[in-house]
């Protein structure tokens, strides 16, 4: 692969990535409730840090930095929804939950 | 005491989680060296006995045809849901309307049910609120639904992730139960069931 092409792909990953974590900022302080600001720091934010990911290992394509970044990508996606799991539980339980945004709530419907 | 071949039983079942700890390890080094496996073994063995967790029961089937179209689907509702999150954040003309949606799951396994709520929390729109492992039933919360038929959609959606889920990882009791679904949800009681079951039929009624 020619340098400018590598150039051009790192460049493109790197605002790609850049942005995701951008727009996940942005989400945090404009979404309504908890629970829609988990959406905004979970989501963007994996996909944002794959990009940068993807782009380190485009140029530094060793085995070590490759198998590591994969250990970081997996154990990022793993632990980002059991993180948001909890405390998307602990602001329900809490009633930190703007309910007039909620078109249906079957949580709070539920058989017991 | 437990005999020898529940001993064996237990052992193989905790195999692949060791193995992943030793492989995480060196992966964390970033080579192979004989040093690193023996210091790896070690340090998983500590892990195993000082954390002492019970027994997740994984299965151990996997089918690599279903497992590779699961990732490739996985990779690309990652791209999808993330630019959508990211599109809703930063327009001018953003309402907040969102809704917690139950998905009764068919599959009768922690590790799937696991999996499922996972992966649905990194692909378009859900976060997990509640989990109800008796009925296998996930709450999730979900962005920007509008009206009630979008609700059905993210369901049948969920549950189509279920099913790929089930293909690549699920014992064949699992797949088993996917392909008669109607069948045994007519039976539970609660409501929930009886509204899956409704939009399973929609849904797969003409090919299962």
């Amino acid at each position: 692969m020619s340098d400018t092409v590598r150039d051009v792909i790192s460049a493109i990953l790197v605002l790609l990535g850049a942005t995701m974590c951008f727009a996940a900022g942005i989400g945090i302080i404009r979404f309504p409730d908890v629970l829609s600001r988990l959406h905004a720091a979970t989501k963007p934010q994996i996909f944002g840090l794959i990009a940068i990911m993807v782009d380190v290992a485009l140029n530094n394509s060793t085995i070590g930095t490759i198998t590591l970044i994969i250990a970081i990508v997996v154990f990022q996606s793993l632990t980002a929804p059991v993180v948001a799991h909890l405390v998307a539980r602990a602001a329900y339980d809490s009633h930190r939950v703007r309910i007039d945004v909620l078109i249906v709530d079957e949580l709070g419907t539920r058989p017991d | 005491m437990s005999s020898t071949k529940q001993r064996l039983a237990t052992f193989v079942n905790q195999a692949p989680l060791f193995l992943g700890l030793v492989l995480l390890w060196m992966l964390l080094w970033g080579s192979f060296s004989w040093l690193n496996l023996v210091t790896g073994t070690v340090l998983a063995s500590i892990v195993s006995v000082g954390f002492y967790l019970p027994a997740v029961d994984l299965g151990l089937r996997l089918n690599p045809w279903y497992a590779l179209l699961y990732l490739i689907r996985l990779g690309f509702d990652i791209a999808r849901g993330s630019l959508q999150v990211a599109a809703m954040a930063l327009s001018p003309r953003y309402t907040p309307s969102n809704a917690i949606v139950a998905v009764h799951l068919r599959t009768r396994s922690d590790f799937i049910l696991t999996v499922t709520g996972v992966s649905t929390s990194i692909v378009p729109g859900a976060i997990v609120v509640d989990v109800d492992r008796v009925r296998s039933t996930l709450y999730l919360h979900v962005l920007n639904l509008k009206r009630a038929e979008q609700v059905e959609e993210f369901r049948s959606g969920v549950l189509a992730e279920e099913r790929r889920i089930v293909m690549a990882f699920g014992s064949r009791q699992d797949v088993e139960r996917l392909r008669r679904v109607s069948g045994e949800d007519r039976r539970e009681k609660d409501q929930f069931a009886r509204d899956e079951h409704a939009s399973n039929k929609r849904r797969w009624g003409g090919t299962s």
